[in-house]
């Protein structure tokens, strides 16, 4: 038996001895929804390796489940039964269900189209049509348990990797994957690995991009709490390829669990030597340091990010000379994706061929997507790359809330475009995003319907690029803020019809003319949308009007005489300009009013309308 | 550099901390995460004992490390720090809205973010990773997820209740 085996096979052992495993997810967001109080609760209550009548069972605290829309949500594999919506109060309903092996009715997951409840996760259609590889074990281990991570195949491939194979080997593998950086750009993995490996230097560094700064995803920050193993084994097979023994991970400050989980991790894998000096024996030294950024998007560019470890401000440089050959300390480095380095363990184990058997022609393998906005089913999924939006949108995400009409998706973040209801049947690869004028991005998928006003969408994406641009190069810093100042105009009802011309203008000058891919992309939410909904931009500049009713300048929000005078309205108006006399029709002031719109919330009789 | 005169800094403290980090240029982003974390700003005074203690460094290029990153402020914080998230995805879902109410519950007018009796700040970031339940804020590192202006408002009210008990 390897080491690795003997560990596993102990590590099994271990698990089974906790008999029936509850696994409570304890992702940023089911943090915030009062996971940790339910876990605490449930150990107060005896489920803690320890036994309730004659029955052994244990919580774990795992990574995301991924159905953020539904949590607290709580996964007992051994009974298949799956809860949705927990509450700290629930929790003797459910070791009672625990003891006679009955669900809790009342927390079993409701099929809305159906009104059927789901007992088991797998039949839910959220989880139907995904498929997991890199994040296979996030939800399924406690990610502050290096026994978890062991005992569900961790450091496998690590292993197989020191005892079998040249570094030669392990590029060709990874390259015959087809395997493409999951970040964004989507370069071919096995290449870089390729360059790095090449580079003459007898120092080389190997860094994680973990500086997930684009709005609306979490699909890194998920992997990092969920899995943090994994990511380390990752990164130390790249060490191994391209012959580096020193690695950084760039963390986003913004995800304060992810950091403390890593810590622990890189500390767990030292003891157990698999990090550190001589790992499992093969006299491979790799010892991995952690680098929190301090809120710049900008450091997402791998040479901005070289430079913000060093400790510089985080400005991009021109490439070439590539990282590959000149990289950080000026040394060769390597620099990938946290989902990426999350991908290379499961390539090892199952072979190039394995991961090629998903996906489309040039993008193989799954990817994972950060699914948020105006869905009835948020949070994190993976599916085969190829899958079409309308499947992700509908299947998957069980369509839009309030059934609404489908508008637009925003994929790729700030550097991505709108995809709309014309290409609901696309299938998403790196292709064909691109020629849609969007690109895989990260992997942020933000659904809108058709109460998303897209012009001031496009508008909130040039000032989230035009803020973080870097100022380094003309075009970016210039351009940007030209963007933004027409696309204010617009949302405060004063464009003209001449703007669109120079808008269109101004944004071609700051693709071609930017230095770093943040300039390059940053156009993409105007191209797009201009591309696809150039009414809309028409009816806010001749017009005047929004038609999806958001835009502040335009909209005036009234009291109808539907208004029973109950004084809800009046009470919480945070401005005071909401009057009446109870029992009669309220009033607003329009010059104090600042369309929070937190009125037309609290009316009971929905007597408040935007008009 | 910032608006308020800075109470005195606890050299003794910058320096402790510069002593964790190790005192080198590429550990200069951690020392003034951990100074302002403990001032709870980035005083003026220690930006330039930072740069005049460690090699290769210099009092404007701190300066400019300072400025550039989002994380840094070099006006002192209130006691409550609220991030409102205007990610995406919480933006689709109504953030701005939310800051609005936010700032006229609060008081705070003409790009003022701290409020007059330092005891609330408030701050717009760009994603927090809770994306599945927007709008979400957070106030001194705990996340308050499907926020509404009723529920701001009453997250409010039980904080200054919690002042005034005290």
């Amino acid at each position: 038996m390897t080491v690795i085996q003997d560990k596993q096979a102990e590590a099994k052992k271990n698990i089974e001895a906790q008999g029936t495993r509850v696994l409570v997810c304890a992702g940023t967001g089911c943090v915030a929804c009062g996971a940790l109080e339910i876990i605490d609760e449930l150990k107060a209550k005896g489920v803690n390796v320890s036994t309730i009548q004659s029955q052994k069972m244990t919580v774990v605290t795992t990574g995301c489940h991924g159905f953020c829309e539904q949590g607290v949500m709580i996964l007992i594999p051994d009974l298949g039964i799956n809860y949705v919506k927990v509450q700290k109060e629930d929790v003797d309903d459910i070791i009672e269900s625990l003891r006679t092996g009955k669900p809790v009715e009342r927390l079993l997951y409701v099929d809305p189209k159906t009104n059927e409840k789901i007992e088991k996760r797998e039949e839910i259609n959220f989880y139907k049509k995904q498929k997991r590889t890199s994040l296979i074990n996030v939800g399924q281990i406690n990610a502050e348990e290096l026994n978890d991570a062991i005992a569900f195949r961790g450091y496998e491939a690590l292993e197989k990797v020191l005892n079998k194979m040249t570094p030669d080997e392990v590029v060709k593998e990874v390259t015959d994957s087809g395997l493409r950086g999951r970040g964004g750009g989507g370069f071919p993995t096995g290449k870089k690995w390729m360059f790095t490996r090449a580079a003459q230097g007898d120092k080389k560094y190997v860094i994680c991009n973990a500086d997930e700064g684009d709005p609306g995803a979490f699909m890194d920050g998920s992997l990092m709490e969920g899995d943090p193993h994994r990511l380390l084994e990752g990164m130390a097979i790249a060490a191994y390829a391209v012959g580096s023994d020193e690695a950084y991970i760039y963390v986003r400050a913004e995800y304060p669990l992810s950091i403390r989980r890593l810590k622990i991790a890189i500390k767990q894998a030292e003891e157990a030597g698999l990090l550190g000096k001589n790992i499992l024996g093969k006299g491979f030294n790799f010892e991995i340091h952690i680098k929190e950024g301090a809120g710049a998007f900008v450091c997402g560019e791998e040479t901005a990010l070289i430079a913000s470890i060093e400790g510089e401000r985080g400005m991009p440089r021109p490439k070439p000379p590539f990282p590959a050959n000149k990289g950080l300390f000026g040394k060769p480095t390597l620099i990938n994706n946290v989902e990426t380095y999350a991908n290379v363990p499961g390539i090892l184990l199952n072979g190039s061929g394995w991961f090629a058997s998903f996906g489309t022609g040039t993008s193989k393998g799954t990817k994972t997507f950060a699914l948020t906005g105006d869905i009835n089913n948020t949070g994190l999924i993976e599916v085969p790359m190829g899958t079409t939006l309308r499947e992700i949108v509908f299947d998957i995400g069980g369509g839009l809330r309030g059934g609404k009409k489908f508008k637009a998706a925003q994929i790729g973040g700030p550097s991505g475009g709108c995809l709309t209801e014309e290409h609901l049947d696309l299938p998403l690869d790196y292709e064909n995003l691109c020629n849609a004028g969007a690109m895989v991005g990260s992997g942020g998928l933000v659904i809108m319907s058709e109460d998303t006003c897209i012009v001031e969408i496009a508008r909130f994406f040039a000032s989230f690029t035009q803020r973080e641009s870097c100022g380094k190069c003309v075009p970016c810093r210039e351009g940007t803020k030209q963007i933004l100042n027409i696309l204010e105009r617009f949302v405060a009802g004063k464009g003209e019809m001449k703007d669109l011309d120079t808008l269109e203008e101004l944004a071609i000058a700051v693709k071609d003319g930017s230095l770093c891919g943040l300039g390059k992309t940053a156009p993409n939410p105007v191209l797009s949308t201009l591309k696809y909904f150039r009414d809309e931009y028409i009816a806010h500049i001749r017009d005047k009007r929004c038609p999806a009713g958001v835009c502040t300048a335009m909209k005036k929000i009234v009291i109808t005489d539907k208004c029973i005078g109950c004084t809800k309205c009046a009470r919480t108006c945070p401005v005071n300009a909401i009057s009446g006399n109870v029992k009669e029709q309220h009033t607003i002031d329009q010059t104090k009013c600042i369309k929070c719109e937190a009125c037309i919330g609290v009316c009971p009789v929905k007597a408040i309308v935007k008009e | 550099m910032s608006t308020q005169s800075p109470s005195k800094v606890d050299f003794a403290k910058v320096d402790e901390i510069i002593q964790s980090c190790g005192a080198k240029k590429s550990n200069v982003i951690a020392i003034l995460q951990k100074v302002q974390a403990t001032f709870r700003y980035l005083p003026e005074d220690a930006l330039t004992y930072i740069g005049t203690k460690i090699e290769g460094l210099s009092p404007a290029t701190v300066y400019g490390i300072a400025t550039f990153y989002n994380q840094f402020s070099l006006n002192p914080k209130g006691k409550y720090e609220i991030k409102v998230c205007d990610g995406t995805a919480c933006h689709v879902r109504g953030s701005m809205p939310l800051l609005n109410a936010l700032k006229a519950k609060l008081n705070l007018k003409d790009g003022k973010f701290t409020t007059d009796d330092m005891l609330f700040s408030v701050d717009i970031v760009s994603c927090l990773g809770a994306c599945g339940l927007s709008p979400v804020i957070v106030v001194n590192g705990k996340v308050h997820p499907k926020m509404t202006t009723d529920a701001l408002n009453t997250v409010i009210d039980v904080l200054l209740q919690k002042e005034r008990g005290e």
